[in-house]
């Protein structure tokens, strides 16, 4: 099918039909012209009342995708109204590629493809999805708790190369971006609130604020969302690699578990290195605090004394806590994401966006627990 | 082929996924040494039954015993038993990505031996000898040919002395010098080390050169429609659709011209 390009015209380049009844192909149908020819409804009306259509095909010259799925649009709509139809003067060169397509072929399948999923079915679908996702969740977390507990009884059997690795990349090598959004943080939250505290002559609890807010909140939060975008997401994708080239079939029928070999040598790196990075946060939070402090013209020494007044040692021990349990679930949805992972080149995008939407999700409803269990506790 | 003991029996097996049955019991056995080809057309079950005969998927009904124990029913420490009577190599070859040759044959040795490190360095550096990459124990997979990725994951399956390979399409992607290089590894194996080699694969060239015995799936009837050495199935089946497959014959419909 040729363009036209906007010098040829569309006359004669659809079919049409003949004073005796007979449906006219041109010697070649312009794609131009086509989108006008999709709608039968003119061939239709011409022929409304009759019981047989014959479809002259002596013109044509040459037949493309377009051309066919016109003349079996045609046919099928002609064959939908009780209209029986014929093809005639099919052209010798054209005989083999039209008999592959003969009248009312994919009739049957576009009623099949017609049957809607009710929503009932949906609703039926995605429950059973929901209820399979959560079966692999607990089985994923009986398996990893039972081979966490396996290492820490005989830590020779662990990967401690693989664990090191884990730890320099999802640890080390994100001090930087730790550090920097909790500074970032710690500054925008002492310069948010120090301008209406310093209308009530306030702005010296500027350091409590941002003391108790790093030390117990953000600090633990900012640091686990930043894992979860940083390294839970990179474990889901080499998991999730490693599911599409066969490597975890490979370890399967080696004896190695998945769960063991690779899980948990990550999990053990980031569960001691969350609170380390943590702590970078947290002091960067301090020292961003510090910044708009002094812009105030405060002095360090009212800063210091007003966060060690308001801090006590639960505080920093509560937030390392929290920190450690997110790491412990960042790792572990991620490398889960990841050996979920299905065929296709979409699938390892799927798993990585999965793995940073599960860990958020559950960073969020933990740190609410925690809130609720540390207030019970009087923490 | 020089015994006729089963190292492999199968029985009754029958495959599925969910309600849809892939192969309806089937029932061979593999003997010890021969190089056993499982042949058919594409969507037949082939690399179905390699991966049930690995232990990878449970098995809707029948056994698979390997040595005498049946590997679908075997559970935790007799599986593993099961698991390292046997090496695996896949088709895109499996290697750890992030890890060198040498390392990735040192892995099953980490796992099941206590030899020291150095010992394992050398079996891992014999190993990639055998299958002629001597001199490649410090790339990673990404640093060599895709040829050169099957050996070494021969050379991987092989790390503990299995006596069975099982290999998935070891030829598919690799031009005719490097297959005929593969055919040419895997005859030697089998001669020199009397391992019993289980081959799925659609190259005809390699099936002619390397099978001692070959089974053949029909996807139609999900069954074993033949059995035997290549060249008699070609000259002798009575089955047309084997003779079809050895001599590379369109379908009669599907051949002419409509």
């Amino acid at each position: 099918m040729s363009k036209s390009n906007g010098t040829a015209t569309t006359q004669g380049a659809l079919p049409h039909v003949e004073e005796d009844g007979r449906i006219v192909f041109p010697p070649q149908v312009e794609d131009v012209a086509l989108k006008g020819a999709w709608d039968p409804q003119d061939i239709l009306a011409r022929l409304q009342g009759k019981s047989a259509a014959t479809i002259d095909l002596g013109a044509l010259k040459s037949v493309d995708g377009a051309t066919l799925a016109l003349l079996l649009h045609i046919e099928n709509s002609l064959l939908s109204r009780q209209i029986s139809v014929h093809r005639e003067n099919i052209p010798d060169g054209l005989a083999p590629i039209l008999a592959q397509f003969p009248p009312g072929r994919y009739r049957e399948e576009d009623a099949e493809d017609a049957h809607p999923v009710s929503i009932l079915e949906q609703l039926g679908r995605a429950t059973s999805g929901m209820l399979t996702d959560l079966k692999d969740q607990v089985a994923f977390i009986g398996e990893l708790t039972w081979y966490l507990v396996a290492a820490m009884k005989n830590p020779r059997k662990l990967r401690w190369r693989d664990a090191l690795r884990t730890a320099e990349t999802a640890g080390v090598d994100a001090l930087p971006i730790v550090v920097l959004i909790g500074f970032l943080i710690g500054l925008i939250m002492a310069f948010q609130a120090a301008i209406p505290m310093r209308q009530f002559g306030t702005e010296i609890f500027v350091a409590n604020l941002v003391a108790l807010s790093m030390l117990r909140e953000l600090g633990p939060l900012m640091t686990a969302i930043v894992l979860a975008g940083r390294s839970g997401s990179a474990f889901a994708a080499e998991l999730g690699t490693m599911k599409v080239n066969e490597e975890i079939a490979a370890l399967n029928t080696m004896g190695l578990e998945p769960v063991r070999f690779l899980v948990v040598p990550r999990v053990i790196a980031a569960v001691f290195m969350v609170p380390f990075l943590t702590v970078f946060a947290m002091l960067a939070g301090l020292l961003g605090g510090l910044v708009v402090f002094l812009s105030m013209g405060l002095p360090t020494v009212v800063y210091i004394n007003q966060v060690t007044d308001q801090i006590v040692l639960m505080d920093p021990v509560g937030g390392l806590i929290k920190a450690m349990v997110f790491g412990l679930l960042v790792a572990g949805v991620g490398c889960l994401r990841g050996l979920q992972t299905r065929t296709g080149a979409s699938a390892v995008g799927e798993s990585t966006t999965r793995s940073v939407v599960s860990a958020i999700v559950l960073i969020a409803v933990t740190d609410g627990i925690f809130a609720v269990l540390f207030y019970c506790l009087g923490i | 082929m020089t015994e006729r003991e089963p190292i492999i029996k199968v029985r009754n097996f029958t495959a599925a996924y969910g309600g849809n049955v892939v192969i309806d019991d089937i029932s061979f056995d593999v003997h010890r040494g021969e190089i056993f080809v499982i042949l058919g057309g594409s969507g037949c079950g082939k690399s179905t039954l390699l991966k049930h005969m690995i232990g990878l998927y449970p098995a809707a009904a029948g056994s698979i015993e390997i040595e005498g124990d049946d590997i679908v029913t075997a559970q935790g420490d007799h599986r593993r038993r099961i698991l390292r009577r046997f090496g695996v190599m896949y088709q895109l070859g499996a290697l750890f990505g992030s890890m060198t040759l040498r390392e990735n044959i040192r892995v099953p040795l980490e796992e099941y031996t206590d030899l020291p490190g150095e010992a394992m360095d050398l079996v891992a550096q014999m190993k990639l000898d055998l299958v002629g990459l001597k001199d490649f124990a410090h790339h990673m997979p990404s640093e060599i040919s895709g040829g050169m990725q099957k050996r070494a994951a021969i050379a991987r399956a092989m790390a503990l002395d299995p006596g069975i390979l099982f290999l998935d399409e070891p030829s598919a992607g690799l031009d005719p010098i490097t297959s005929a290089e593969l055919d040419q590894l895997i005859i030697r194996l089998s001669r020199s080390l009397n391992i019993t080699f289980v081959i799925v694969t659609h190259e005809l060239p390699s099936i002619y050169t390397i099978a001692d015995r070959v089974i053949m799936l029909d996807k139609r009837v999900k069954k074993i429609v033949a059995e035997g050495h290549p060249a008699e199935l070609r000259d002798n089946s009575d089955n047309p659709w084997v003779r079809q497959f050895f001599l590379r014959e369109a379908p009669e419909a599907e051949a002419k011209a409509p």
